[in-house]
């Protein structure tokens, strides 16, 4: 039975405040907070509480904090949010690429609440933070059985910086074997960039494979690139069109041949998980997003945890300090002279590993599975409908299935009606739906959208969204300059690409703002 | 407010419609008139014009008379200012660049005009790369550059462009017959010189981090220069791509020709293919330096026939060394690179995998194929 009224929201309306950035509400002396003054009985314990710190690292003028009553400044991010669509108010399927995954309320509370996590400290002694480690011995242990691989360190921040500790890694492992001519890294066109920007940034040269008909990366060319000074190979499967490459232990014999290693980018596995392991395909090297597949939220900049696994020859290279178990207690070990040394301040996010645990531990192995054969099976009932959409193209693989999301195409419809991916990612909030992912640098695919529909959506979320998509294309050959127009709805307009890659017009802080404001 | 000038040449592609390779030169057109060929340059310049007509009221045209820009301006349903004058039914490619110059002259801020090779190679001659234009492709011959995928896509750009929502024009190679080939019995285009072009950016905004094309070029000259070693020649190239590596090292070059440099200094400006013959032999070890020329992905035969078979066969087919930017390539895919040196032979054996330089330490394996598909 349908919980909503109609599929189609064509009376959505958002919010529209008009708001001021906080700063330009600020009226001197207002307070949000009134701080009760310090009794006597306090002062003649610790003194005026300020005299305690060095004179030098005083400041001279109070912090230039905006002053608002604490109703204003309620009413304030209130309205923000109301300007804003996330993952709690509508279909996180736009997100293609990122796995937005539900994420159980109750981890978010243990996360924020639970003493055992908001208490400590990472600095304390490990006999007195046992759950924390032990959480995180648990979650490696989970890993390795996920992927086959017989190590993982959670330190990594994010999902590209662990893809830069795996390429620090494979540097530091020819290093130690005295072989100095391994100077270049194989990636493809459409692994996740960071398989190409990380290993450069890790002082390699990066070579990229362009796709071949099927959209596979070209194998023939994979060979003419192996040489003696491949260091290895970092690439991504599926691929970012959610093409999965069945050959890939070809990739990886080939690699193997030359001396180079294979590092498997899972980023997104939320297709694997139970079904297909990086051991299996040959790989040394795996990383996963906890932020995605394990369902932690994410979204501006994190928190994020970029899980890194290796083989046990790769394991003295992992970052330190370790987590280890000795059969008593859990221990922080930085015993490991070949190591890449520490990647994050103290073990990481700490939050991020605790949501993951909790979230293996309430699915259980069968669970897992049935979550990565949930999200391929709505893939496909997905591309079904949307590929009968007028416009939309598929490119590549012709008749094939994707695994668990798809990078469509509306080349067609841009050519018939001159409406384009961008006009129809601005259409699309008026439906009360977050504007979709388009693509990875750069446009392979012509006018690309990529969507996924993962294990947290049932068939009337990917009914709604298909039905927006429809009647926007509908739209778009009717009447192209209403949807060029478009948002009609939303708070927010069209920003140009040119005011977004302007430096002169972007300001993150106020402080910022206030010196670009003031140029002429 | 922007002014838009429109030119037509209203007999772009007739040759092709009747199996005639092009439509220059009054003969063909004569016997391909006979043979009753219409143009298809007319309906496709509509096309575009028709989505310029969106926004009519925020820009001033100017057209070329009758079939030449006016009449297609006004199917579209803009009321352009006309300029000129033309014999109708006798218009030759003077009348292209008079049009040119003319609108040149008012310092309007685009043309858009329809045609082939042979117009586009017209416009350039009459005003260089004073103003930027943008082609409707309509010809039979199109190896140039600076054409639209499709006059539907020559419109949005034109709108885009004179609403100053697209900013960013590109050098944008003008490719031709090459008569002297064609006579000796070889099909083979040459590069005449490079228009300014607006691009509307195929690429994603500051979300994902994406470089500029410029400074992915720049990149990749600096790649080729450190790679540099002392001992051997460098042949470099037509283009703007390859200029970069000259610019950088702060060279004077040859748009259209061939350089040499050794020890990062130059020895031979525009060099023809005898020169470059006794240069090489000379000095022994050489390394050539090329860039894909023109619409198509030619690395050899089109624009840099200087580098002749048997200077590749001397300087040894390892030693090729193919530059290029990123957005280039994937503009060109899914076709291959092309190589047409003349010698059937030496095409077969350059086939297969090419590491292409695309910027500081980075670069694409792609494919070289001597067939366009």
């Amino acid at each position: 039975m349908a919980r909503q009224k109609k599929l189609l929201r064509d009376s959505y309306h958002q919010a529209r405040w008009d708001e001021p950035i906080i700063f330009e509400m600020s009226v001197p002396g207002e307070r949000g907070v009134l701080v009760p003054r310090a009794c006597q009985d306090i002062v003649n314990q610790v003194g005026d509480g300020v005299s305690a710190i060095p004179a030098n690292l005083r400041r001279k003028k109070s912090p230039a904090l905006p002053e608002v009553n604490q109703m204003r400044v309620n009413r304030h991010y209130y309205h923000l949010s109301q300007e804003t669509l996330g993952t709690d108010v509508t279909l996180g399927i736009s997100e293609g690429t990122c796995t937005m995954k539900y994420s159980p309320k109750i981890q978010e509370h243990m996360a924020a609440r639970h003493p055992g996590i908001v208490d400590v400290h990472p600095l304390q002694c490990p006999e007195t933070m046992q759950g924390i480690l032990e959480t995180y011995y648990q979650v490696e242990q989970f890993l390795k059985e996920i992927s086959g691989m017989d190590a993982f360190s959670l330190q990594p921040g994010g999902g590209a910086h662990g893809v830069f500790a795996n390429a620090s890694m494979i540097r530091s492992y020819h290093r130690a074997r005295g072989d100095k001519k391994r100077t270049e890294i194989i990636t493809t066109m459409f692994s996740h960039p960071c398989d190409a920007a990380t290993p450069n940034t890790a002082g390699f040269k990066v070579i990229t494979l362009m796709p071949d008909e099927s959209g596979y990366p070209d194998l023939e060319a994979m060979k003419a690139a192996l040489s003696d000074r491949t260091a290895g190979i970092m690439i991504t499967n599926p691929e970012d069109t959610g093409i999965y490459n069945p050959r890939i232990e070809e990739y990886v014999k080939a690699a193997h041949a030359v001396g180079a290693l294979c590092s498997y980018d899972q980023a997104n596995a939320n297709g694997m998980l139970g079904i297909h392991r990086a051991r299996e395909a040959g790989f040394d090297l795996v990383h996963f997003n906890l932020h995605k597949t394990f369902s932690a939220p994410h979204g501006s900049m994190g928190p994020a945890t970029g899980a890194i696994g290796v083989k046990e020859f790769l394991k003295p290279y992992l970052p330190v300090p370790r987590v280890e178990f000795d059969g008593h207690k859990y221990l922080l070990n930085s015993n490991y002279p070949e190591s890449i040394g520490k990647v994050r301040t103290f073990f990481g996010n700490t939050n991020v590993v605790l949501k993951t645990y909790m979230w293996i531990m309430q699915h259980g192995a069968e669970g897992l599975k049935e979550a990565a054969i949930c999200s391929v099976l709505n893939n496909q009932y997905f591309m079904k409908k949307i590929a009968e959409i007028p416009g939309v193209v598929i490119w590549y693989a012709k008749g094939k299935r994707r695994l668990e999301q798809v990078r469509y195409s509306w080349e067609k419809l841009k050519q018939d009606t001159g409406v384009g991916t961008d006009d129809v990612n601005k259409r699309i909030v008026d439906f009360g739906i977050e504007h979709y992912w388009t693509s990875h640098h750069p446009w392979v695919v012509p006018e690309p959208f990529t969507l996924e529909p993962c294990d947290s959506y049932n068939k009337e979320d990917l009914d709604e969204y298909v039905e927006v998509l429809r009647q926007i294309s509908k739209e778009a050959y009717e009447d192209p300059d209403f949807v060029k127009r478009s948002p009609h709805k939303a708070a927010s307009h069209r920003p140009t690409h040119e005011a977004i890659d302007d430096a002169d017009l972007i300001a993150v802080t106020w402080r910022q703002y206030l010196k670009k404001k003031a140029k002429p | 407010m922007k002014t838009l000038g429109v030119i037509v040449n209203p007999i772009a592609g007739i040759g092709g419609k009747v199996g005639l390779k092009g439509s220059d030169g009054l003969e063909i057109l004569k016997k391909a008139r006979e043979m009753g060929a219409k143009s298809d340059a007319p309906r496709r310049a509509q096309e575009a014009l028709h989505i310029i007509a969106k926004i009519k009221n925020d820009i001033h045209v100017l057209a070329y008379p009758d079939e030449m820009g006016a009449n297609e301006c006004r199917q579209a349903g803009l009321e352009p200012e006309i300029i000129g004058s033309i014999t109708s039914n006798e218009t030759c490619p003077e009348d292209t660049m008079k049009a040119a110059q003319k609108m040149t002259e008012r310092g309007i801020d685009l043309i858009l005009f329809a045609g082939g090779d042979g117009t586009a190679r017209n416009i350039f001659s009459a005003i260089g790369s004073s103003i930027p234009v943008l082609g409707i492709p309509a010809g039979v011959k199109i190896h140039s550059a600076v054409y639209a995928i499709n006059p539907h896509s020559a419109g949005e750009v034109a709108s885009l462009y004179l609403q100053g929502k697209v900013v960013n024009l590109r050098e944008a190679e003008v490719m031709d017959i090459d008569e002297e080939a064609f006579r000796q019995g070889r099909v083979s285009a040459r590069l005449y010189g490079y228009l300014k072009v607006p691009v509307e950016r195929r690429v994603q905004s500051v979300k994902s981090g994406a470089r500029s094309e410029q400074a992915e070029v720049e990149g990749m000259a600096a790649e080729i220069i450190a790679g540099m070693d002392a001992d051997t020649l460098y042949v470099i190239g037509p283009g703007t791509t390859t200029r970069s590596i000259m610019e950088r090292l702060g060279l004077p070059n040859t748009l259209l020709g061939v350089d040499v440099i050794f020890d990062r200094k130059l020895i031979a400006r525009d060099v023809n293919e005898n020169q470059l013959f006794d240069l090489i032999n000379q000095h022994g070890k050489a390394r050539i330096i090329v860039t894909a020329i023109g619409g198509q992905g030619h690395i050899l035969g089109r624009g840099n026939q200087q580098i002749s078979p048997r200077i590749i066969r001397l300087v040894g087919k390892d030693n090729l060394t193919v530059v290029a930017s990123r957005d280039k390539l994937v503009a060109l895919q899914p076709h291959p690179l092309l190589v047409d040196t003349g010698d059937p032979s030496l095409d077969q054996e350059l086939l297969g995998y090419v590491r292409v330089v695309t910027g500081w330490e980075d670069s694409i394996m792609y494919r070289i194929s001597d067939d366009a598909e």
